[in-house]
């Protein structure tokens, strides 16, 4: 099936519809929007981007599979490239504005606070992922090994969650809606290994 | 200097409340007691009574200033009624000041209910009315770390409790939030058990901090704040300052409150304000004031320590929460 767009057209479409949040951002901070409390406001807004921006660098496999679509794998690398961008900014404002720099209490809360260990789980984990994200690091690592150490993706997916549903004080709808949608992408990479194993065994 | 403030209140409510209308209200308590049982009848007298009460957002006049100051800069207006948690009107900090907009809080009945000689159903005025307004700038500290300094505008609670006469039973106020989700729409969703409910063992009420806030700067609390009447404790969590208050009991056994409910292990009955006590899933040693950048060292007791500490002298506060 010929693509309607070409592939340069469409991954630089996927980069501007990821940066949009980004952008938004510095539209609400020029026009005021950030309300009584912006480290909070700029916190929560990079966590939540982060956590779906994963989401969505997960949804390329999950699409290839149900539909048959192979261009969201090619755009995956960007994808998961801002997520990471996403989760580095999410932890810069927690760093450098919310505790600037109080390295003491950054360690005690990694220590001390569940929720966080788990976050940094979360950062630790896509950043390894990011900085292999390159041709060299494939090559290097070699196809077998780079794949395994990329499926731990999904753990950065899963803390994330885990790490937005252990702060919030008594409104867990938002990130079990997360959850929920993680957990349809993941289902359906292990509906699909299971439906490859049953094709092998009956043929 | 606890001693002076008081005096001050005595000088005012004199100076306010004609001894002829002082009976009147007195009368008025006897019948209102009376009209329990009649229904809502005595209700309907008293807020005839009662009409020049202000509408949301009006001038409170007759205002007495108090030494309750602690000397920092105010937080603006427009950052206390836009940044709340009030999860009757939704869970984000932004929703109140919009899904409470066209709330309306008048006529409002509040109930006085338990170990008390003057039980029955109240104009929120009559209860406000016979007592000295007064501004009281209080330290603000929730449970999530941030902070305000809020001009409120109330009436002392020791003063409307003992008004209402409570017996040697009454050993705890338990107070209640409106509850009716066709007016708090957040009341759709079971985020809390509805109604919203709050308490303070007896000393804690008839603490000369405690307030019965019917406004700040100035003028009749907006929607969002808790209108028309909520309880403001500053040396505890804000989430202990229970909102659009319907109910007011006299209790002997220590009523249930809201996030103790929720989550008991997370949210004590006291909940004062307390850097050494963390909450299990984020430290308590400092709090972000609104509007500035730096945080800042949390105070014990939210910096009331002077006043309150006797009230849980030999407790251990790391148990009690």
């Amino acid at each position: 099936m010929k693509p309607y767009l070409s592939y340069r057209v469409t991954w630089w479409l996927a980069f501007f519809v990821m940066a949009g949040p980004l952008l938004q951002l510095v539209a609400i901070a020029f026009t005021g929007g950030l309300g009584a409390n912006p480290i909070e406001f700029i916190n929560r807004y990079m966590g939540d981007w982060a956590l779906r921006s994963l989401l969505v660098a997960l949804s390329a496999t999950p699409l290839k599979i149900v539909f048959g679509w192979t261009w969201p794998v090619r755009l995956r690398r960007m994808l998961g490239l801002w997520a990471f961008a996403y989760v580095t900014l999410h932890i810069a404002n927690y760093v450098a504005i919310d505790q600037f720099f109080d390295f003491k209490a950054i360690g005690t809360d990694i220590v001390k606070r569940t929720y966080i260990t788990v976050g940094m789980g979360a950062f630790i984990i896509l950043t390894t992922l990011a900085a292999t994200s390159n041709k060299r690091a494939i090559k290097h690592l070699g196809g077998k090994a780079w794949t395994r150490i990329h499926k731990y993706v999904y753990a950065a997916g899963i803390l994330g969650c885990w790490h937005y549903f252990s702060m919030v004080k008594a409104d867990t709808l938002p990130p079990l809606i997360h959850a929920a949608i993680l957990s349809g992408l993941l289902g359906i990479r292990i509906w699909d290994v299971y439906r490859k194993k049953n094709l092998k065994k009956t043929s | 200097m606890l001693i002076k403030i008081r005096k001050s209140w005595e000088l005012a409510e004199q100076d306010v409340t004609p001894e002829k209308l002082f009976k009147q209200r007195r009368q008025f308590l006897k019948t209102g007691a009376a009209a329990v049982a009649g229904g809502l009848a005595g209700g309907l007298l008293s807020h005839q009574a009662f009409a020049a009460w202000p509408q949301a957002g009006e001038m409170l006049t007759n205002v007495a200033k108090t030494s309750f100051d602690p000397g920092e800069d105010a937080t603006p207006f427009d950052q206390v009624s836009s940044y709340n948690n009030f999860y009757e009107f939704g869970t984000g900090k932004d929703d109140p000041v919009y899904a409470a907009k066209d709330f309306k809080s008048d006529p409002w009945m509040v109930e006085i209910a338990g170990e008390c000689a003057k039980p029955g159903l109240y104009n929120f005025e009559d209860l406000v009315n016979p007592h000295q307004l007064e501004e009281r700038i209080y330290r603000h500290r929730c449970v999530e770390t941030w902070s305000m300094v809020v001009p409120w505008i109330g009436v002392s609670l020791a003063e409307v409790i003992k008004r209402l006469e409570p017996t040697s039973k009454a050993k705890y106020v338990a107070f209640e939030t409106l509850h009716d989700p066709e007016r708090m729409p957040g009341q759709n969703r079971s985020v809390l058990q509805w109604p919203y409910v709050e308490g303070l063992r007896m000393d804690e009420a008839m603490n000369p901090l405690s307030l019965l806030s019917v406004g700040l700067y100035g003028r009749t609390l907006p929607p969002q704040n808790g209108a028309p009447i909520r309880l403001v404790v500053p040396w505890k969590y804000g989430f202990k300052g229970i909102k659009s208050i319907v109910k007011i009991s006299f209790t002997e056994t220590e009523p249930p409150t809201s996030w103790n409910r929720s989550a008991p292990h997370e949210y004590g009955f006291y909940a004062n304000v307390n850097p050494e006590v963390s909450h299990p899933r984020w430290s308590q040693a400092k709090e972000r004031r609104i509007g500035e950048f730096f945080k800042q060292e949390t105070l014990p007791f939210n910096g009331y320590g002077d006043e309150v500490a006797e009230l849980y002298t030999g407790m251990d506060l790391a148990k009690n929460f």
